[in-house]
């Protein structure tokens, strides 16, 4: 038996589940994983990821100096690996990077320069980020990918009650009484929770109804399944709606109370009746009278989703179509119920709340009003700009029309995650400065210029943020490989020296010497976090936001006695189509996604002894189109759409549906996104990665 | 029972009050006793297979096991009796007769606590497998394995809901199992590991632990890792 010299508690750096894991270490190397049985949010339930994935911070190929570009002058720049680049100190890297941020900030504006900060990141880190970029050079561009993840659930709750995070806690899930989960492969993409979710439902018989094209695993526990066609969600929910309105199920007390719009919105669905959603959606038009009659009768239901709801052209409107549903029913405001979205990264909900976002300061203080601005002006002691930012995709947009000179990407990878990669790459072509800043060369670090090599969440000390809000502590356990440190130590220094070039009389503030002292600042002035410190944190394992004070326990679920927009709004809504959908010439549906071994743009989970388990990029095929097409199981197959073509294998499997196709996008060597179309939700600007028309041919005919 | 819906009952002569359905095992935690367990886990659902945890109640035939009986009003349970040291010594030599517990720590405290002779059946039979190296992330040396069936349970409805493991087997050939034998990734098993977090023998062994065991380097364990992966693509 191994004894660790050191078990290091901390928290996972995948999911938004946020689970605590103990870190065991021996010679500096973590060789395992256990989790303490006694602690939220997991209490010792870890997943493959958790327990076997986070050996990726010993890999070969960790950043571990500076990096300079060679052919710095050369354009178009192309993207290179390792070889295209040469060792600096951190003196020369910082300097360069410092001098040719200030001379386009100096010859173009602030505005100029385009930031993602990265929802793997701590709460420090970002916080110190969005401060450097607002008060040093002077632009709100900073966005990160939640943009293409829960944008379309951001917008379509604020429209609803004017809040966007988780509503209701993972405690509440092994006790719930009826649940709906949408366009959410919990199983695989929050596995933790869906072991609490159907402890409700194997322990306690929770009903519990999924919406999904998927036949994937939670299926298996539903009493009802109702499988749509990609992208016709709306179409369901606005029959369920119907049907509890003409059933009367709906929930009297609170719409007076609590819900406006109620006559209008019940006019709007009165003629959409599950027969017509059938002929929208193809779910029998009985199964939805069904589900809406077990959801209206419930005494408390809950809704859970994932991208499914908010990755499309229409995600907007699919969240406003389940919030419809909870505010109808009342079920808000008490345990059980609630709205919730679940996150995605680590720590997507804390980089959004620190201010990881181009319209708002911490806190979702919006950078527009002029006294919240006002606050942040005293407290950095300078003049910050008032125009809210460009989001991710408009970022590239701008870069592609010459408003963007520069980009700062912080840990994240738009060259795998954004859609339509051909186009994203061609704007990556024409930058003037780029600077990155990671753990690995990923495919976005491929095109910089300088490369600052960054910690790994198990090096460095802050907070990450879970998808309930849930404030828990990061731990080092183990030193940084070589020069890498930590993000909030490389922003500080650079701040600084983007100061000193532009000449400015007075530091906004990168003085600090621990993480705590970040955490500090950005909780004096954002009012939620104001009861939060790393000292609670540590004594109670994690806090529950909104915490006013320091007295104040945390919040477990939201809305009790009100909504931050005062009356929750029913709204109106019409059914719209995809925007491309199967022709002739592209006859199949691509779906694209997650599985359960592999994470986002692979750069973690592809260096883990999770690609051993799961190596190879799988197509889900019907066992129809199959045949039709003459594939075998296991043969490598062309997808080709109007945007580009990858080559993956096949898996034939009933998962799909006929006429639909599943990518995964985790895989560099056949990425979904070269197939993915760039339409947009009007009002998220979030891209639809769940539906777009691909055809689908032997790789060797 | 007292009117306020609890139950009164002496643990090693402390009288203790609770709720109704509170287990012997719980009651006398709230008095400072503690039981020995081996099956036992709180993340899993008591199921009284090791009785390592047995306890003497007046007027009770037999030992009774703390972890899944409840209290009853007037219970007078005594916890270290000889009779309850002699039967949970005996059930560690047992144990120890069949199974090989050198990798159990805490077993082996106890078998020191309570002065279990290690060599007490000399002529019993081992049980016997050999070690399962079938995935990367854990191997499975049954060997080790006392079926306290903490693995079954959170793969099954306590946890995972997965129900790759069960048990095989009758008797002293009884082990844990998969169906039909399968090798884990031919199961339904999705590499979550809760079992490898719950057992109590390392029966279940973190692949990386295993090989630092077997002194192994860091840098030799990713080349093995490394030439197993090329193998298996070679015989695809």
């Amino acid at each position: 038996m191994v004894d660790a010299q050191r078990s290091v508690r901390t928290t996972c750096p995948y999911c938004g589940v946020g689970c605590q894991l103990d870190l065991q270490v021996q010679e500096e190397h973590i060789y395992g994983v256990k989790a303490p049985f006694n602690v939220a949010p997991n209490y010792g339930r870890l997943c493959s990821k958790g327990r076997y994935g986070v050996d990726f911070v010993h890999h070969p190929s960790r950043l571990i100096y500076p990096l300079i570009r060679k052919d710095l002058e050369t354009r178009p720049r192309k993207p290179v690996g390792l070889e295209g680049f040469r060792r600096a100190s951190w003196e020369e890297a910082l300097d360069l990077a410092a001098e040719r941020l200030a001379e386009i900030v100096r010859k173009h504006g602030g505005d100029a320069v385009g930031t993602f900060c990265s929802a793997k990141a701590t709460n420090e880190d970002n916080y110190l980020f969005q401060k450097f970029v607002r008060g040093v050079l002077g632009t709100n561009n900073v966005d990160h990918c939640a943009r293409l993840c829960h944008a379309a659930s951001v917008a379509g709750l604020q429209i609803a009650i004017g809040s966007s995070a988780m509503s209701n806690s993972i405690a509440e899930m092994k006790d719930l009484d009826t649940f709906m989960v949408v366009g959410s492969n919990t199983t695989e993409a929050h596995p933790v929770i869906s072991t609490f979710m159907l402890d409700a439902v194997v322990k306690k018989g929770a009903k519990l109804i999924v919406v999904d094209p998927r036949g994937i695993q939670m299926t298996e526990f539903a009493t009802h399944w109702l499988r749509q066609t990609p992208g016709t969600d709306v179409a369901v929910f606005q029959a369920m709606a119907q049907v509890i309105i003409e059933e009367e199920l709906y929930d009297q007390e609170f719409i007076t109370n609590r819900v406006e719009g109620f006559e209008e919105y019940a006019e709007s669905v009165a003629g959409f009746t599950p027969e017509k959603a059938e002929e929208i959606s193809g779910v029998p038009a009985e199964q939805i009278r069904e589900a809406a009659i077990l959801f209206g009768k419930a005494n408390r239901a809950a809704i859970y989703w994932g991208m499914g709801i908010s990755q499309s052209v229409h995600g907007t409107d699919n969240t406003l179509s389940i919030a419809n549903l909870a505010l109808l029913t009342g079920n808000l405001g008490k345990p059980g119920t609630g709205l919730n979205p679940l996150r995605g990264q680590n720590n997507v909900q804390g980089c959004s709340d620190s201010g990881g976002l181009p319209a708002v300061f911490p806190g979702y203080q919006s950078v527009a009003d002029p006294d919240i601005r006002g606050k942040f002006e005293d407290y950095w002691g300078v003049k910050l700009n008032p125009e809210p930012g460009l989001t991710t995709m408009e970022m590239v947009d701008a870069a592609e029309n010459g408003f963007i000179k520069a980009y700062y990407v912080m840990g994240e990878n738009p060259m795998m995650s954004e859609p339509d990669l051909r186009h994203a790459r061609h704007v990556m072509e024409q930058m003037d400065f780029v600077l990155y800043q990671d753990i690995f060369l990923n495919e976005t670090g491929e095109y910089a210029d300088v490369i600052l090599p960054a910690g790994s969440f198990a090096e460095k000390r802050g907070t990450f943020t879970n998808s309930d809000r849930r404030v828990q502590l990061v731990r080092p356990a183990i030193p940084s490989p070589g020069e890498a440190r930590a993000d909030w130590a490389i922003i500080q220094d650079l701040a600084s020296r983007v100061e000193e070039k532009l000449g400015r009389e007075h530091s906004v503030g990168f003085a600090y010497e621990t993480p705590a002292q970040i955490w500090d600042e950005m909780a004096d002035l954002t009012p939620p976090f104001q009861g939060i410190d790393h000292d609670r944190i540590e004594r109670e394992s994690g806090v529950q936001w909104p915490s006013p004070t320091k007295d104040h326990p945390g919040t477990p679920y939201l809305f009790q006695d009100s909504f931050p927009s005062g009356k929750g709004k029913l709204t109106p809504l019409e059914y719209s189509p995809s925007a491309e959908l199967p022709d002739e010439e592209y006859p199949f549906i691509l779906s694209t996604g997650r599985v359960l071994y592999h994470w986002h743009g692979g750069t973690m989970t592809r260096r883990s002894k999770l690609d051993d388990i799961y190596p190879d990029p799988l197509v889900e095929i019907h066992p129809q189109d199959a045949e039709n097409l003459k594939i075998e199981a296991g043969e490598w197959i062309k997808v080709r759409s109007r945007r580009g073509e990858i080559t993956v294998k096949t898996l034939i499997t009933q998962r799909s549906p006929a006429g639909t196709v599943f990518i995964p996008f985790h895989f560099v060597e056949a990425a979904a996104n070269e197939l993915t179309l760039d339409a947009r939700d009007p009002r998220a600007k979030i891209p639809d990665y769940k539906v777009c028309a691909v055809a689908v041919e032997k790789a060797q005919p | 029972m007292s009117e306020n819906g609890k139950v009164s009952l002496t643990i090693d002569g402390k009288v203790v009050e609770v709720e109704r359905g509170t287990t012997i095992m719980e009651a006398a935690k709230r008095v400072d006793v503690s039981t020995p367990i081996i099956c036992y886990h709180p993340a899993t659902t008591s199921k009284g297979l090791c009785r390592q945890c047995v306890v003497e109640v007046e007027e009770w035939r037999t030992l009774a096991p703390a972890c899944i009986t409840e209290v009853t009003e007037d219970m007078v349970v005594t916890t270290d009796s000889e009779r309850v040291i002699r039967a949970r010594k005996t059930m560690l030599e047992m144990l120890n007769a069949s199974v090989d517990l050198s990798q159990s720590p805490e077993i082996q405290e106890q078998m020191e606590d309570y002065s279990a002779d290690p060599d007490r059946f000399p002529g019993a039979k081992k049980r016997d497998h050999d070690l399962l190296d079938d995935n990367p992330f854990y191997v499975r040396d049954y060997s080790q394995c006392v079926l306290c069936w903490r693995c079954v349970q959170v793969c099954g409805d306590d946890v995972q809901k997965d129900y790759a493991l069960a048990v095989g087997g009758r008797g002293h050939d009884s082990t844990i199992a998969t169906f039909y034998d399968a090798p884990m990734p031919d199961t339904t098993c999705v590499f979550c590991g809760n079992c490898v977090g719950v057992c109590p023998t390392n029966a279940l062994q973190d692949k990386t632990e295993f090989l630092l065991d077997k002194g192994l380097q860091f840098h030799e364990i990713r080349a093995r890792r490394r030439e197993e992966r090329r193998k298996k693509s070679r015989e695809e």
